[in-house]
């Protein structure tokens, strides 16, 4: 029997949630006050994920780097395989909101996305 | 260049573009968002990380995503903004004075105005820390400001002061973009952020949070070489022999926000010492008649979601105002009062007759409680007592109250909030 | 070859320069740092002493009250603000009250004006907040504030209008004098002139040392002072003084020119001659000891601390002029205390001995008034709209909390002896001053920085050498 304490992040309650686990079987969570903290610490246990920000190099823009997402969240253990993809990534501008910049990063199946927009140099 | 406006926005922030839609939605087309920055968003288009929008959109956006849902809606409605413009100074009678390159130093007639300047960090000066005064100190706002917006990095090796939300977010992006973040002390037995924040910043990537420490000692003549950190005690003076020394290229300080009110105060508004920000009635009006505030110049945010709800609220009775509309107040004036663990209220007075039907008072507390009760008196009686499992200081608590409960009791005097243990 | 080689570009420094430009001579200051005014001159009390506390007859008396008479003059020429507020030296102890009339009788004799010893009902009149303890002061009405940055840059720009030039980041490594011929020797230059003035402040006993068998010993004395919010200014109006009790020296609080308040020093002698570092006990101190002296002092309203060095001589006196034994060398040597006041007199002083040592001749073409970067805040509405008609720069605001435009800081970087860096601008237009202490500016002044110097932002530094402030851009790849 292993007890593991999480913190849930979904809302800014932070509930304290503590999660019994049998090898890798859930045999109880407690904690939470609403479902999204059970979701949350099934999830956080068995395949906990993370969605990374950042910024990517831009050419011919106003401004030299543009914010980025990664479009959903990807396994917390892909995050520095796909900081690494990112950092690498250049786009030319005008960069839109929304516009994919780098697709299926580091194979996670997810995409990097620009989170602001870039207008081309004058 | 057009000298009055039914109503000015001083910041096209997130507290300032909210503002400016609803008063827009309410009926007041001539409205005018002056903002200093070359671009609107305000502090949102640094914020590159995500966590944004949860209430207000149901989605998980990034700062830029979630300013730049704000400024289509003023695009769509095509509210004027002066950008890169300096407000300089606001009259009592409403005249605000500003500056631009293009249009030189002008004068507006506003019929109301709307305070949306947002707040500014706690500069290291002010903390009193010793030692030298090297390069390679920067409150966690500008570094963040100059990894994500200007691309470049302060340092390699940093320690942050401050466990604000501020501090923790860099201490992630500082950490993704190749540094190493060696520890974040704070001065408190507990942190000034969000719960989210501490997992994911920094448990995420095992950086330690040292609660109740402090920095006692910068060293480096040029620029920053090393930092002594000590644990302090209950006087929050630090411990003789609990020094640890930490080499380090960059320090970032998160400790705390500060309303920024130069020119509320030049205007004659009145500031709250605990807030920092306008005492404001419950149609978020300021002392002075016209000028409302939202946002973090009225009191320091931990939700821009809230932000966005508060300056809703201030454009739609600002708009009431322009056009008139606004009851005067039949004398009658019920005061709120923070108590036992509750540092403050938004607002601080309410006139009944001028409430809508549902008024948010919002509040933060002083100390860390757990399974205690937010409660709300009436005057002696106790009228709402909700049980909490953590209530924070970082974190802002909200109360509502119904006008129906205080038509409910027209001799009503007090209203008290207050932290009980049962 | 120079005719005159200084060293070290503080107050003292820069006021000899500009006092020798007005005659036809080649002059060099070499400093060690990035800017003018990066030593004692720039962390000080920022005052205009009147010169009653000095010993009668001594040199620090005598070019005190000097130096205080001409610093209007001074000032005006050079565009400098300068205030004389008047000084108040309270006393917290009734018996030591007759020492207010010994210091009144020690400064009539040093030639002060005007002093008055004045009891507690007439302290109070004239300064509201003053201590519950204060039983009586003396009032020395022409003691004074001073910007010292402005000073110093202000004697400095005119210095090399007027055809002085100016060596920065360069260190003084050896001075000696061969065949009349002084040699002043730096890192990779031999630079000669036919005298060599030394104002290096703090290390002004190293280069005398090098040349002269009339050793000095300078001890640097670190002073820790608090600087108040303008939001707190006006909470005194004169400069308060503390009369000497047997706990010590006490503290002085004062107003600055710019409506901030500033208190301190501590006095704490060191080894290290840069060892500028405040320390938590000095600043609790300061604190503490300033309400012996002012009431409620709003010290909650700090928005920055700093400490300076101040060079003391073992003989508690300047050392100015030649040594007897290395003529053609002139010392401006323990300049601690009052050396910002003295330092228009010590100026002529020295450059009058240099005159005539060289027999130098007068500039015809002297330039003697200096404007000082224009406060667009100054004009009115109409004139600030014609300012930024013609330079739109002077319509963008970059510092807000003091209300620093670009095109202050452009004027600041572009001027002669130009600001070079963060705390270059900062001590030129006072942007990043403020309450903020630079968080919102100082990426824009950087940006502003990097374009008029025309270097990469990782070269752009607060204040020279190695205090860059950005290292990398990101995603620079390893």
């Amino acid at each position: 029997m292993e007890t593991r304490e999480l913190t849930c992040i979904n809302c800014p309650m932070g509930c304290l949630l503590t999660v019994e686990m049998d090898g890798d079987t859930i045999t109880d969570i407690s904690g939470y006050t609403c479902p999204r903290g059970k979701t949350y610490a099934e999830k956080e246990v068995k395949n906990p994920t993370r969605i990374v920000t950042s910024t990517v190099k831009v050419t011919e823009g106003e401004k030299e780097r543009v914010s980025c997402k990664t479009e959903h969240d990807i396994p917390k253990d892909r995050i520095f395989d796909v900081m690494e993809a990112i950092n690498a990534a250049c786009v030319e501008a005008p960069v839109v909101i929304g516009e994919v910049l780098i697709r299926d990063v580091a194979g996670t199946g997810v995409d990097v996305v620009a989170t602001a927009h870039v207008g081309r140099k004058h | 260049m057009k000298n009055q406006y039914d109503i000015v926005i001083i910041g096209g922030g997130p507290a300032g573009l909210a503002a400016a839609v609803s008063a827009y939605d309410s009926g007041v087309r001539d409205v005018l968002i002056l903002e200093r920055d070359e671009q609107l968003g305000g502090i949102l288009n640094q914020c590159i990380h995500n966590g944004f929008g949860l209430h207000t959109f149901k989605e998980e956006l990034t700062g830029p995503e979630y300013a730049d849902r704000f400024i289509q809606q003023v695009r769509e409605r095509d509210i004027p903004c002066l950008l890169n413009t300096m407000v300089m100074d606001i009259s009592p009678d409403r005249v605000v004075t500003a500056m631009n390159r293009c249009d030189g130093m002008f004068q507006i007639q506003a019929k109301a105005v709307i305070l949306a300047m947002g707040c500014r960090e706690r500069p290291r000066g002010a903390l009193n820390i010793p030692g030298y005064r090297p390069a390679g100190i920067f409150s966690a706002g500008t570094a963040q400001r100059l990894v994500n917006i200007e691309g470049y990095m302060p340092g390699k090796e940093v320690v942050i002061l401050g466990s604000g939300d501020i501090g923790l977010i860099m201490a992630r992006r500082m950490t993704l973009e190749g540094a190493k973040v060696k520890l974040v002390a704070e001065l408190m037995p507990y942190s000034g952020g969000l719960k989210r924040n501490i997992v994911q910043c920094l448990d995420d990537y095992g950086i330690p949070l040292r609660l109740s420490h402090t920095v006692v000692d910068i060293e480096g003549k040029e620029h920053i070489t090393a930092v002594t950190i000590a644990q302090v005690g209950a006087d929050r003076k630090p411990i003789k022999g609990t020094e640890e020394r930490y080499t380090c290229d960059t320090l970032l300080l998160s400790c705390g926000l500060i309303p920024e009110n130069e020119l509320s105060t030049a205007a004659g508004v009145q500031l709250s010492p605990v807030t920092n920000g306008p005492v404001v009635n419950e149609s978020l009006e300021t002392n002075i008649p016209g000028v409302f505030a939202c946002g973090n110049v009225l009191h320091v945010h931990d939700l821009v979601d809230y932000v966005s709800e508060e300056a809703a609220k201030a454009g739609a009775v600002a708009a009431k105002y322009a056009k008139g509309e606004i009851a005067q107040a039949d004398g009658k004036e019920i005061a709120l009062h923070a108590e036992s663990g509750v540092r403050y209220t938004v607002p601080v007075t309410i006139h009944p007759d001028r409430m809508d039907d549902k008024t948010v008072v919002r509040f933060r507390v002083g100390d860390v409680y757990k399974d205690s009760f937010v409660s709300v008196y009436f005057d002696g009686e106790r009228v709402q007592h909700k049980k909490k499992r953590i209530i924070a200081p970082g974190e802002m608590e909200q109360i509502i109250l119904t006008k129906q409960s205080l038509d409910d009791h027209p001799d009503l005097q007090t209203i008290t909030i207050k932290i009980e243990a049962e | 070859m120079f005719d005159v080689i200084i060293i070290g570009a503080g107050v003292i420094g820069c006021s000899v320069a500009r006092e020798l430009s007005k005659y036809n001579a080649k002059i060099l200051v070499i400093e060690k740092n990035e800017d003018v005014c990066s030593g004692t001159s720039k962390a000080n009390s920022a005052i205009v002493h009147s010169g009653y506390d000095a010993p009668n007859g001594s040199l620090k008396a005598k070019f005190n009250v000097q130096g205080n008479r001409m610093m209007e003059a001074v000032c005006r020429e050079l565009d400098v603000p300068f205030k004389r507020i008047g000084s108040l030296t309270v006393c917290t102890e009734a018996e030591l009250l007759p020492e207010l009339d010994k210091l009144r009788e020690r400064g009539e004799k040093n030639g002060v004006e005007g002093l008055k010893v004045l009891n507690r009902e007439e302290v109070l009149a004239i300064e509201p907040h003053i201590g519950d303890e204060v039983v009586g002061a003396l009032l020395a009405p022409t003691a004074g504030i001073v910007c010292p940055f402005k000073l110093t840059v202000a004697m400095a720009e005119n210095a090399a209008v007027n055809g002085a030039e100016f060596l920065f980041d360069t260190e003084v490594k050896k001075i000696y004098c061969d065949d009349g011929v002084w040699h002043v020797v730096t890192g990779d230059h031999d630079y000669t002139a036919k005298a060599v003035v030394n104002a290096a402040g703090v290390y002004s006993d190293v280069f005398n040392n090098m040349v002269s068998e009339r050793k000095l010993h300078i001890t640097p004395r670190r002073g820790d002072y608090i600087l108040l919010d303008r939001a707190a200014g006006g909470y005194v109006r004169h400069t308060i003084f503390q009369l000497p009790t047997k706990l010590g020296k006490g503290v002085l609080v004062t107003p600055t020119v710019h409506g901030n308040t500033i208190v301190g020093p501590t006095a704490v002698d060191v080894d290290d001659k840069e060892s500028t570092a405040t320390t938590a006990d000095g600043i609790d101190s300061v604190i503490a000891k300033s309400a012996l002296s002012v009431k409620g002092l709003p010290v909650r309203q700090v928005i920055t601390s700093f400490a300076g060095l101040r060079a003391h001589e073992d003989g508690h006196e300047f050392v100015l002029g030649e040594p007897d034994d290395a003529p053609g060398f002139f010392n401006c040597a323990g300049v601690e205390s009052p050396g910002l006041s003295a330092a228009p007199a010590i100026g002529v002083y020295i450059a009058g001995q240099i005159r005539e040592k060289l027999s130098l001749t007068d500039k015809a073409d002297f330039v003697a008034e200096r404007k000082d970067i224009l406060n667009p805040a100054t004009l009115s509405l109409e004139e600030r709209n014609e300012l930024i008609r013609r330079e739109p720069a002077y319509g963008t605001i970059v510092c807000r909390c003091e209300s620093v435009t670009e095109g202050e800081i452009l004027d600041a970087i572009r001027r002669p002896v130009g600001a070079r860096s963060l705390d270059g601008v900062k001590r030129r237009t006072r942007a990043g001053m403020g309450r903020c202490q630079a968080g919102f500016c100082s990426p824009k002044v950087m940006e502003i920085l990097r374009r008029e110097l025309g270097v990469d932002l990782t070269e752009v530094t607060k204040s020279g050498g190695s205090s860059y402030i950005v290292n990398a851009r990101t995603k620079d790849g390893e």
